[in-house]
Order: structure tokens, then sequence, then C-alpha cells
């Protein structure tokens, strides 16, 4: 789709290119209130698009704890690193 | 289907966002813009599909074109076997835990997940059906109100009529208080009238009486008494002659 032409930091970050990436981080806002909106932005889109329908799955929360188990292994991995049964991989 | 009861709770708690996004959301809600007439869009009836509870399907459909449909599970499971192989994702007794737990969920969502979802959507449909009862009442309630709002200004309409009518009544009340009033006058004057008539009348009738009586007394008093013998005589001789006509009459 040829759109009008969008200035880089705009983008969303899947169409942007890679080579393009380091000038889409430099023009994002990373101002507290840049962050918060982005923060809430993402929020209500990953809500309406899974948890605000009419009939929902279990889709949308188990997402949501799936990856609240990830991001708590990943904390914890410098602990967890000790239960590793081989030294050398 | 868990997160259809999310959702009937979750919009007592859409109010109050994550902390410290009071600020946008206060700005948000500030309305700075002319309100918009156009209808609220309605609820999507089914989420963005998911593959087996966790993966959204978007990566499938990213990797379809290049890998066709096995490519996300080769994927899932080299890198599985990459973080088993590295420790990347080490084998302890959390991993226990885990199975079993992931094994009881599995079991339960799997069993009781549709009469779950069954029940949620019955929530959801009684709440739908409430707001739709409380729109209909107002929209007939509406309705009756123009209905009635047409009849008063039909009624309205009909105002020239009444005035004519109630012109007419005064009129009529006017004219029959003329009409009293010209009797009355009329009445009066005659009475007015007829008393000066009586009173001429009277007048002459006394008048006449009493040149009447005038007369007679002077007639009497000036009939001296030797008249009197003498019309006495010619009355007695004027009997006698007719008397004696009479009689000749009688004879033949």
């Amino acid at each position: 789709m040829a759109d009008r032409p969008v200035p880089i930091a705009e983008k969303r970050l899947m169409d942007v290119k890679l080579g393009e990436l380091g000038t889409w981080l430099g023009g994002r806002d990373f101002t507290p209130n840049g962050l918060i909106s982005a923060i809430r932005k993402g929020h209500d889109r990953y809500y309406n698009k899974y948890i605000n329908v009419k009939k929902g799955g279990i889709g949308g929360i188990a997402m949501l704890l799936v990856g609240y188990v990830a991001i708590s292994y990943i904390w914890e991995y410098d602990h967890i690193k000790h239960d590793r049964w081989r030294k050398y991989h | 289907m868990l997160s259809r009861l999310v959702f009937v709770s979750g919009s007592a708690l859409k109010g109050s966002g994550p902390i410290g996004a009071g600020l946008v959301h206060a700005s948000r809600s500030l309305h700075t813009s002319s309100q918009s007439q156009a209808p609220v869009p309605a609820l999507s009836e089914k989420g963005g599909k998911v593959r087996h509870g966790i993966i959204p399907e978007e990566l499938f459909q990213l990797l379809y074109p290049k890998t066709g449909v096995t490519g996300p599970y080769m994927l899932g499971t080299g890198l599985l076997l990459y973080m088993l192989s590295k420790e990347i994702y080490v084998i302890n007794h959390e991993t226990f835990a885990a199975a079993s737990i992931t094994a009881v969920i599995i079991y339960g969502v799997k069993k009781f997940g549709p009469s779950v979802a069954a029940f949620a959507d019955k929530l959801n449909e009684d709440k739908v059906a409430k707001a739709q009862e409380v729109k209909d009442l107002a929209m007939t309630s509406l309705a009756q109100a123009i209905e009635d709002e047409k009849k008063e200004q039909w009624r309205a309409e009909g105002r020239s009529m009444l005035f004519d009518a109630k012109r007419n009544n005064v009129a009529m009340l006017l004219e029959t208080n003329y009409r009293e009033r010209l009797h009355m006058v009329t009445n009066e004057v005659k009475r007015r009238l007829d008393y000066q008539i009586a009173l001429q009348n009277l007048h002459r009738q006394m008048e006449q009486d009493h040149m009447v009586n005038w007369v007679e007394k002077s007639v009497i008093s000036s009939i001296t008494p030797q008249q009197e013998k003498e019309s006495i005589a010619k009355c007695i001789t004027d009997l006698k002659a007719l008397a004696k006509a009479t009689q000749a009459k009688a004879a033949v």
C-alpha cells in the first residue's frame, strides 16, 4: 500500500525497516508522559483485542499469565543458574 | 472464557487504569473536543484468535508464507530443545510443579470452559436485556409523549373556534343587556307620558264637572219661583194634550 509518506518516527514498529531502526528509536517519545501514554496505548490495544469482546476465550488472560511466568523466570535466572545439571554446555 | 468473567467485572475496574496513568487518563476524559454524535462502535464478537491458548494467531500468519503450516511448530520445538540443551531453561523441582499445575489447568479449562462461558454469556445477556428494556421503555414513553404533544397542538388549533364561541356569548350578553335597557327606557317613558295624560284628563274632568255643577247651580238659582210655576203649568197642559192624543189613538 502506497500511503502518503509518514515520518519514520511515527511508523509502527512492524513497518520500520531494519536500517531505519536507529532513527525510529531516536524519534520516539521517551518523556515520562510519552512512556505512560505508550504503556496506556499498548494496554488499550491488548485489552480491546483480547478481553473487551463479547465472547472472549482463555487466550486473553492465559497470555498474560504465561508472560508473567516467563518474566519471573527471567528475573530469577541468576538464582536458578545454580540448579543446572551440567557445568559445560 | 475466564476473560468473559473478567470483562463482566472488568467494566467496574476499567475506570482505574494502571497506577501512574492518572495524568493521561484525566486529560483523556476532559472532553476538550466537542461531543461527537457518532454511535459508539459495537463490541467485537470474538477476541483475537489465539492458538493453544497462549500463542496468538498472528505468529502463524507471519511465518506461513515462508515456512508453511508447520513453521511455527518447528520453531517452537527448536527453541525448546535449544533452551533445554543449553540449560537456559533449567529442569528442577519447579518444572515438576509447573507441569502438574499446567495439567490441572488444562483439564479444568477443557472440562468446565463451556459451562463457565455459557454462564458468563447469560450474565451479559441479562445486562444487555435490561438495558434494552430501559431503552425500549424510554422509546415508547417518548413516542407517547410525541403523540400527546401532537394532540395538544391539534387542540390548540381549535382555539379560534373557542374564541369565536366566546365572542358570540359576549355579544349575546351585550345584546340582551341592551334590549333590557331599551325596554326599561320605553316603559319608564310610557309611564311618565301616561301620567301626564292622566293628569290632563283629570284636569279636564274636573274642569268639566266643575263647570257643569256651576252651570246647574246657576240655572237652578236662576229659575225664579214664578218661572217654576209657569213651567209646571205648561208641563201639566202638555201632559193633558198628550193624554188626549193617546186616548184618541187608542180609540182608533
